[in-house]
């Protein structure tokens, strides 16, 4: 049951923002992108810091469109928290209630309760100078979330973090989501905070969705070369003619699925197999390819390759000494088709 | 853009000072009664500041009578002009406006010689045009809600006014003391005081804003104008001519015409 | 800390611009009659002068602190047509000599002036000649210092607080009170001192607005101008030092309150 509905158009300079947006009850969005696609602006409109240019925002049936974003019914968790500095983490909780006209006991009574949600019942009396990364980042979700807010907004939550209080907080980030009774949003541009955090996953490129579905249908099939670098896939465009799809080079792909007319073909790295001449045995999948960039990617190596096709391969660093891999090394690439995903592009 | 502000306040500044420099040697008489005496250079002349237009006019005819002497001028009340002059200020000529603060120079011994008295100067009741207070005497001026402008006492016309005051067993409580005669005479003219105790000849001199009232107590406080060349003078010979000058019948005129009398 | 030798181009003018205005200060210290120093403390003008002194340039910096942190935040904070014009016009004052400044105040709010005439047939008040003269003579220069410096800081503060704040539910009003303020408390501080050492230092709009009468508007710069003028030179040395030696003491304990942020 939709909760939030809103299709924000905001136009600024040369950008335009026009995204629509529904978030069910209890339900957790995130808004994936690279830099620049209007993620963090479609966060400020819905929090009333950006104004719209068009469209509209509806929250529990109310129209809030034109709302000052004192009087939504929004949480916001900022990218570096912005924790007022000269009130204490009990006092920044107790903000967001005292400004909603509770009382300064009950506004305290309040604010220790959510500092006790997020672990942090001895640290009230800190000043934010005073608390560690992690901990300014549960203050700051104690705060957002301490007005009962019915959309919680997460702009890049874990950006500030360091890798391992990332990973703790991200597994209590994700308890404290999953508790709150209301719409959420998470702007992020990491995949992974994305993939824990979030129920279902909306891809902004360039001021619009480009794709949108839960991380599993993502995952298989994306449909633009950053989702499919996203979820590091290679990913290929073209025209569907039974199991084959033929690109606009003319080169030609094969997969064990069936697809007709404008198509996708996507195939992990790590399916790409590497030869130093022309393999025996299948033809198909095969093509002269030649090495034009070699990196570490976890234990083993990733690898580019110029051809008929850009590809991205991964190969084990026993390989890539037989092969003896330089850049500029000629190549045989091949994929087995039953590796290769195809699917229609509408 | 704070630069520039101050850029052009400074252009203003320096468009008001050439202009005022244009404006006096435009009054500047072809006169040239003194004979070709040797002096030249430029007189410092530290002058009271109820001197200025009379000095002013003197300074002109001065240089045009020596060719190649410039007269500077440096007006101020009495009291600080003396406390320059003794902190070593350059000046040959010292033109005070009472005995008292030529004593200050003299009694420093800084002085060329005995000062000579060149002019007398009374008191008068400055008030604004078609007197709307009503002021006839020293007396009016305690009427409840007049304002009235004294110097301080330090100055040769806050002496002098004390003086009639004294004379005229008037207890006066002014809103302000001036630190010269010309600062006083500014406030009637602002209409700021209803009154103020000043000189005839800075009253005379303003006789298109103010209006001078007479007073029997002044003749108990007449003030006398002595005059000298200081002994730390650079152009002694100058100073000497200036004065001379002053003392001429062509310096009485000039000095009589503003409205001193002679001593 | 250095990174090499330190350039003469550099030391000499400093050196000679720390001497130059240090060297004053020595003069002073050297003419001071000291003997006579405690008994001169006493007088009863020069205690006068200085409680004067202390009173109007508090007031001055209170009134200050109520227009000028108003007006700067509107500087700082809201986008209308001609604010670089009104910013303009503040800086005015700063580059306007203080005797100016007295002239124009006269013409404004003197008895036959453009709001002051008003003011003075309607209300019978008349500010030229009274202690509120001064305050008033004080406010005219040392409130451009505090709406400047007051409006740097504005602009220093990160304005996404003001955000976070509204996002809260705070209103404008609340934001500045319980948000702003504090964050930029330390450059009110730095402002509300500047413009209390301007105002108490103020001499030149005083003396042609609120005149020179002891006890009213008779200021310590006042005193100490008017006692130099009369050829005493030590009382004026004497009432000098008090002044440095006052505004020193306040403005290092106000340093050591306020002033010590970054």
């Amino acid at each position: 049951m939709t909760l939030m509905d809103a299709h924000l158009i905001v136009e600024r300079g040369g950008f335009r923002l026009d995204l629509e947006l529904t978030i069910g009850r209890g339900e957790t969005v995130a808004l994936l992108g690279p830099n620049g696609a209007g993620k963090t602006t479609a966060l400020r409109a819905l929090a009333g810091l950006t104004p719209l240019s068009g469209g509209f925002l509806t929250l529990d049936g109310r129209d809030l469109s034109a709302t000052p974003p004192e009087q939504r019914p929004v949480g916001v968790v900022f990218q570096d928290y912005l924790l007022f500095p000269h009130l204490s983490a009990r006092d920044n909780v107790a903000f967001g209630p005292r400004r909603h006209g509770v009382d300064r006991r009950t506004a305290h009574a309040t604010a220790d309760r959510w500092l006790e949600r997020v672990g942090l019942t001895d640290h009230g009396r800190r000043k934010p100078r005073n608390l560690s990364g992690g901990q300014a980042q549960r203050v700051a979700l104690a705060r957002a979330l301490a007005v009962d807010p019915v959309l919680l907004l997460l702009d890049e939550p874990l950006a500030a973090l360091d890798a391992r209080t990332r990973l703790e907080t991200r597994a209590e980030l994700r308890r404290h989501l999953a508790a709150h009774p209301g719409a959420t949003l998470l702007v992020t541009h990491d995949p992974l905070d994305a993939l824990v955090l979030a129920d279902r996953l909306v891809i902004v490129e360039d001021g619009r969705v480009v794709q949108e579905g839960d991380a599993a249908t993502i995952t298989a099939r994306p449909r633009t070369d950053y989702v499919a670098q996203l979820v590091g896939l290679n990913l290929y465009r073209g025209r569907g003619e039974g199991h084959a799809v033929r690109l606009e080079s003319g080169f030609e792909l094969t997969a064990t699925d069936v697809v007709h007319g404008d198509a996708f073909v996507a195939f992990p790295p790590a399916a790409v197999a590497l030869h130093p001449s022309r393999p025996d045995g299948s033809p198909r999948n095969t093509w002269p390819a030649t090495l034009t960039d070699i990196q570490r990617h976890g234990d083993n190596l990733r690898v580019r390759l110029d051809g008929p096709i850009v590809v991205a391969a991964d190969i084990t660093p026993a390989a890539a000494a037989y092969l003896d891999l330089v850049p500029g090394r000629e190549l045989w690439a091949a994929v087995k088709a039953s590796e290769t995903r195809a699917y229609p592009a509408e | 853009m704070k630069l520039k502000l101050a850029a052009a306040g400074l252009t203003a500044v320096l468009a008001f000072g050439l202009a005022g420099c244009g404006d006096k040697e435009a009054g500047t008489p072809a006169a040239g009664a003194n004979s070709g005496s040797a002096v030249t250079g430029t007189v410092n002349v530290f002058a009271a500041a109820s001197l200025t237009e009379s000095f002013t006019t003197l300074g002109k005819r001065f240089e045009a009578a020596h060719q190649g002497t410039t007269v500077k001028l440096n007006f101020a009340g009495s009291s600080a002009l003396a406390t320059q002059i003794n902190q070593g200020a350059p000046a040959d000529v010292f033109a005070s406006a009472a005995p008292k603060n030529m004593a200050t120079v003299t009694d420093a011994g800084n002085a060329a010689g005995p000062p000579t008295t060149f002019v007398k100067n009374q008191l008068v009741i400055a008030v604004a045009k078609g007197n709307p207070k009503k002021i006839a005497g020293l007396a009016d001026l305690t009427r409840a809600g007049t304002k009235v402008a004294l110097c301080a006492e330090a100055v040769p016309c806050g002496a002098a006014a004390k003086t009639a005051l004294d004379a005229a067993g008037v207890k006066l409580t002014p809103v302000t003391l001036e630190q010269d005669v010309k600062a006083a005479l500014a406030k009637v003219k602002l209409g700021e005081v209803d009154a103020a105790l000043v000189y005839r000849t800075d009253a005379k001199v303003s006789s298109a804003d103010v209006e001078a009232i007479e007073f029997p107590e002044s003749d108990k406080a007449i003030n006398e104008y002595p005059i000298v060349v200081l002994k730390n003078a650079a152009n002694a010979a100058g100073g000497q001519a200036f004065i001379d000058y002053v003392l001429s019948a062509d310096g009485k005129a000039v000095l009589t015409e503003a409205g001193f009398q002679a001593p | 800390m250095t990174r090499g030798r330190i350039p003469g181009a550099l030391l000499v003018p400093a050196i000679c611009g720390l001497i130059f205005l240090v060297l004053p200060l020595v003069g002073l210290l050297w003419r001071t009659p000291w003997s006579t120093l405690p008994q001169r403390l006493t007088e009863p003008e020069v205690v006068e002068a200085l409680r004067l002194s202390l009173v109007t340039a508090s007031l001055a910096t209170g009134f200050c602190l109520l227009l000028g942190v108003p007006l700067a935040w509107l500087l700082a904070r809201v986008t209308f047509p001609g604010r670089r014009l009104v910013r303009a016009l503040i800086t005015v004052p700063l580059v306007l000599p203080p005797v100016v400044g007295g002239i124009a105040l006269l013409l404004a709010l003197g008895r036959r002036g453009l709001l002051g005439g008003w003011l003075d047939s309607t209300f019978g008040v008349s500010l030229p000649f009274t202690t509120a003269g001064v305050v008033v003579a004080e406010m005219f220069v040392a409130l451009p210092f505090l709406v400047i410096s007051v409006e740097g800081a504005l602009r220093g503060a990160d304005t996404r607080y003001e955000e976070a704040a509204a996002t809260l539910g705070a209103t404008r009003w609340t934001t500045f009170t319980h948000v702003t303020l504090p964050l930029v408390a330390p450059g009110i501080a730095a402002g509300g001192v500047l413009c209390w050492a301007r105002a108490l230092g103020e001499f030149g709009a005083t003396i042609t607005f609120a005149g020179n009468y002891p006890g009213i508007t008779q200021t310590m710069p006042l005193a100490v101008y008017q006692t130099m003028e009369s050829g005493d030179l030590d009382g004026a040395v004497v009432l000098s030092l008090i002044l440095l030696v006052v505004s020193v003491t306040i403005l290092a304990a106000l340093r050591d309150r306020w002033l010590t942020a970054p």
